[in-house]
């Protein structure tokens, strides 16, 4: 070939090379306005929510909401039992249900990864994951309720803690299976026993991601109505007895929500501005831990 | 050379008659092989010729994966460590092994080194800040770390992590240390900190090394042992395997026409 024709054919390359680069931008572009009008799309109503809710939610909030019982209608008060409610069931079934699910975890990603039981319980696992939360509280409702005769803290928090365990079963595992096999081979290289190695090393190394589960889980069951509206139903008065009817935030938005009285509404905008805000928070804490550990 | 330990001395690990499987693949066959005491052993060979897979015969790490299996004897002192009915932990104990890439633990580089010493010592806090001390200056990791032991071991760089994880190796005092490439992953000056290391463990250790890298082999090891294929196809000392291999086929690896 001469040095002409070669030239001819470089030029060619060229324009063939433009011509594939600009149908390349062109579909970036198109691609990344597709992928931020979705962003938009999400982000404005989640803006209008917590919009909605900051304003009808602070207009309620004063320190009587803090401070008083659930009132009846037409009455000053709070919602100091409700919160309580929350706080004390969310943070029992969480002691509950936490133990539980990272034992179970850590047997599904370190002693049994293949056997039928793993699978089975897997499969059962995924399958109490995605279960509407009513139906767990149905169950505890004709388990415990049906059988005590009775309303209570007890099975709220039960009812609570089934939702925690398959949460923090699933992340459990998932994170202990991120751990990489060689840190696991040079623990055990040195002579560590198994329960040393898993407590020690893949454990500690995957407690971020533990930690994050465990916080969604937490979110999860704040602010969760179904489970508690047949296990631990509602209390107007304050209450530290587990055995008794309890209030709980969830519970107390509904009904007030679905209320025609004003300062029922009112409340029930309030407890839902600070059930958005503890979730919020925990979000953005398990956020914050995994960045700080990884 | 190190000439005080004669290579007919009692060698400190014998391998006879060994066979190794991954499930049905049968990836070592028939090895015979004595490690003799306070020397470097170094394996070369292609990937895949089974080099690593000798080396985690001898700690059984193997053990971990249930579908691996070895058959045949591995003498330790005499006494055959496939068999033993000693806890795992023990020979682990006695047989320390660092690894290609370094895996620094999620904790300080202080608490790196103790985890391991603690596992079979109660030591007081003085006398575990000693063996600390100790074992990163043998690791030639200690005036690089002293003024940060509370810091993360993962902190550190690549070479200084491998170092850190040769250090924990050798504080629990072993008998035995295998090395699975530990310069693998590392920049030439690392490398050869740790090689100029290698060599000066040997006075307490008995070292065997994999290593893909021949000059690595040539530079810091007494014995060399070739494989390929599962098949340990020539073993002597250093010198006539480099000079005066006695087999073709080792004489091609080594020259660079193969592999």
């Amino acid at each position: 070939m001469s040095s002409a024709e070669l030239l001819l054919k470089a030029a060619a390359l060229e324009q063939a090379r433009l011509a594939r680069y600009a149908q390349r931008k062109l579909v970036n572009r198109v691609a990344l306005t597709l992928s931020l009008l979705a962003m938009a799309f999400g982000l404005f109503w989640l803006f209008w929510i917590l919009m909605e809710t900051v304003i009808l939610g602070l207009s309620g909030l004063n320190l009587a909401t803090l401070s008083q019982m659930t009132p009846p209608p037409n009455d000053v008060g709070g919602l100091a039992n409700a919160i309580y409610g929350s706080f004390l069931m969310v943070l029992l079934a969480t002691l509950v249900g936490t133990p539980i699910g990272i034992m179970a975890g850590i047997y599904l990603a370190e002693f049994n990864t293949t056997g039928w039981l793993a699978n089975t319980t897997r499969f059962v696992n995924d399958i109490l994951l995605s279960a509407p939360s009513i139906v767990i509280g149905l169950f505890v409702y004709a388990v415990v309720v049906t059988r005590f005769k009775s309303f209570s803290g007890y099975a709220g928090i039960m009812a609570l803690a089934l939702i925690v365990i398959p949460v923090v079963i699933r992340t459990t595992e998932n994170m202990l299976q991120l751990v990489p096999a060689g840190l696991r081979e040079a623990a055990y290289a040195l002579g560590a026993p198994k329960w040393k190695v898993i407590i020690s090393i893949t454990l500690r190394a995957s407690s971020a991601g533990v930690l994050t589960g465990i916080l969604l889980a937490v979110a999860r069951i704040a602010g969760e109505t179904a489970p508690l509206l047949f296990t631990a139903l509602s209390n107007q008065f304050w209450t530290s007895s587990l055995s008794e009817p309890m209030a709980s935030l969830p519970v107390t938005i509904f009904k007030f929500a679905m209320s025609p009285y004003e300062n029922w509404q009112k409340l029930a905008w309030a407890g839902v501005f600070i059930i958005t805000m503890a979730v919020l928070g925990l979000n953005i804490l398990a956020r914050v831990l995994t960045r700080s550990k990884s | 050379m190190n000439t005080a330990f004669p290579a007919t001395t009692e060698p400190k690990i014998s391998v006879k008659n060994l066979d190794f499987y991954y499930g049905k693949f049968h990836a070592l066959k028939d090895i015979n092989l004595e490690i003799p005491e306070h020397k470097v052993t170094a394996f070369i060979g292609p990937s895949g010729c089974g080099k690593s897979t000798l080396l985690r015969v001898f700690n059984r790490m193997f053990e971990l994966y249930p579908e691996q299996r070895a058959e045949g004897e591995i003498l330790l002192d005499g006494e055959n460590l496939l068999t033993s009915k000693k806890d795992v932990a023990l020979l682990r104990a006695k047989v320390g092994m660092v690894f290609q890439k370094p895996t620094p633990f999620p904790m300080s580089i202080f608490d790196n080194i103790a985890f391991g010493v603690k596992l079979f010592e109660s030591l007081n806090t003085s006398a575990m800040e000693e063996r600390v001390e100790w074992a990163l200056r043998k690791a030639a990791l200690w005036t690089e770390v002293k003024d940060k032991l509370s810091q993360s071991g993962s902190s550190l760089s690549g070479g200084q992590q491998q170092r850190l994880c040769i250090a924990r190796g050798i504080a629990i005092k072993p008998e035995v240390l295998l090395l699975d490439e530990p310069c693998s992953a590392l920049d030439p000056i690392s490398t050869a900190k740790i090689e100029e290391l290698i060599t000066e463990l040997k006075s307490d250790h008995t070292v065997v090394i994999v290593t893909h890298n021949m000059q690595q082999a040539a530079r810091c090891s007494d014995y060399t042992a070739y494989m390929y294929l599962g098949d340990l196809m020539e073993f002597g000392a250093t010198e006539q395997i480099f000079f005066k291999p006695t087999r073709k086929e080792t004489e091609d690896y080594i020259t660079g026409r193969f592999g």
